[in-house]
């Protein structure tokens, strides 16, 4: 399967900055938390260079 | 059927519910947070010039009043930038919290509906209209428009969905973090901002004061070019500078620096602020092009229902206005933005250097470019023409 965006709620700061930036509109800012749609995500690794606050990293999946 | 839905109650959204609920028009204003105005994503600068030309200033959402700017080189070369005589305030820091709800009740005010804890989930284009699907509480139901104006953030869904803006690349875009911070020994009369590579890559890292020792203490980095994240440069910048204080609160964000767009319109469709990028490129300043982008839409969307045309051609009025108004100042300082990220840090002190002791009495970006034109005309001999 290869790599996918996961996300550390207790670090999020829910900005929205790594939606601003996902070329393949995987993340949406809901109200107040994040939400990361596996299916879209490409494993870029783009989202991870644009967390202000470090909440987010690539994992290995299969 | 509504004549206009708002979707985002930030500075530019409100301002367009509320221009166009003045205009008379049905004006349905969501805001997917629970509170409008938190958390802010903002450092709330903004010149007096730009908030006045809009608003009666209230003390309720001003936070402090500055006189001026002083900008650190690498070096700590400084560069003080001010009106002539004390007292004679040109900025004001503002509480965005109580600002941001000040305006969305003056678009309720003029008539405006709002909705908060409200996402607008999906929409579609059919037959001249827009059909929206909202959500509320978990309850979902659908609303009809003849215009859909985007003041959805720099995060828009509208503006990507509608094809009219790009994803920003990591060199388009700044990773910020912010602290409120309490308890601080600073000079209150001036923002301040702190230049630097090392500190900040392909940003700045900024004190803007909001009274009784209270303190934005935030920083901005391209991600293209930094190795840490915006929150670890922000910590290394306050321990470098020695700044004590006590944090009372903490924000992040992203700001946009990709300079002006071709358009901000398609068929129904208007975006304004953060959502059309309109955040300045070398400032990272967003309020005042936001609140006059949401004017102005507000203004081209009464027209449009007047005529009964909301076609991409008629809503192109909204970009002539907008870009005639800061268009061009976005392009201009997008070009000074690309050659201000490849300056290290010894030419940005000898920058400094060459102007530091000056008297700038006018608080703008193009008074330094000038004065720097004028101490180094080769360095920057490709901008001479802008300025």
């Amino acid at each position: 399967m290869g790599r996918k965006a996961i996300v550390d709620r207790r670090k999020c700061a829910y900005c929205g900055a790594c939606v601003a930036v996902c070329p393949a509109d995987a993340n949406e800012l809901i109200e107040t938390f994040l939400e990361i749609y596996d299916e879209r995500c490409t494993g870029c690794g783009i989202c991870v260079k644009m967390c202000p606050m470090g909440a987010l990293a690539m994992v290995e999946v299969d | 059927m509504y004549d206009v839905v708002v979707v985002g109650a930030g500075p530019a959204g409100s301002m367009a519910a509320k221009t166009a609920a003045e205009q008379g028009l049905n004006v349905l204003l969501v805001e997917k947070r629970q509170e409008i105005g938190t958390p802010v994503r903002c450092a709330e600068g903004i010149s007096r010039e730009s908030i006045e030309k809009f608003f009666e200033v209230d003390k309720k959402w001003i936070a402090a009043e500055v006189v001026g700017a002083r900008i650190y080189a690498p070096d700590k070369t400084e560069i003080v930038m001010s009106e002539d005589m004390a007292g004679n305030e040109v900025g004001y820091v503002l509480e965005r919290k109580i600002f941001d709800r000040h305006v969305a009740r003056l678009a309720a005010k003029a008539g405006a509906e709002v909705y908060v804890k409200t996402t607008m989930i999906d929409f579609e284009r059919k037959d001249g209209k827009v059909k929206l699907k909202l959500r509320k509480l978990g309850e979902e139901w659908e609303v009809e428009t003849k215009i859909l104006i985007g003041a959805d953030g720099v995060e828009s869904k509208i503006g990507r969905k509608a094809g009219i803006i790009k994803t920003l690349k990591l060199n388009e875009v700044e990773s910020c973090a912010q602290y409120l911070m309490t308890g601080l020994d600073i000079d209150e009369n001036y923002t301040h901002f702190y230049l630097g590579r090392e500190i900040a890559p392909g940003g700045y890292a900024w004190i803007f004061p909001k009274g009784n020792g209270s303190a934005n203490v935030g920083i901005g980095v391209l991600p293209k070019m930094a190795e840490k994240t915006a929150r670890e440069y922000l910590d290394a910048f306050i321990e470098k500078e020695g700044i004590e204080g006590k944090i009372v609160e903490f924000v992040a964000g992203a700001v946009p620096v990709y300079g002006e767009i071709e358009t901000a319109v398609a068929d129904n469709i208007m975006l304004a602020g953060d959502a059309a990028y309109h955040a300045d490129p070398i400032t990272g300043g967003g309020i005042a092009n936001a609140l006059s982008a949401g004017y102005y839409a507000g203004k081209v969307a009464a027209e449009a229902v007047k005529r009964n045309d909301f076609s991409a051609n008629f809503l192109r009025k909204y970009d002539d206005l907008w870009k005639n108004d800061f268009g061009r100042k976005l392009r201009r300082n997008k070009k000074l933005q690309l050659k201000f990220i490849e300056m290290d840090d010894a030419l940005l002190n000898k920058l400094a250097g060459a102007i530091a002791g000056k008297n700038l009495r006018e608080m703008s970006v193009a008074a330094i470019v000038k004065e720097l034109l004028k101490a180094h005309p080769k360095l920057l001999w490709d901008l001479k023409d802008l300025f």
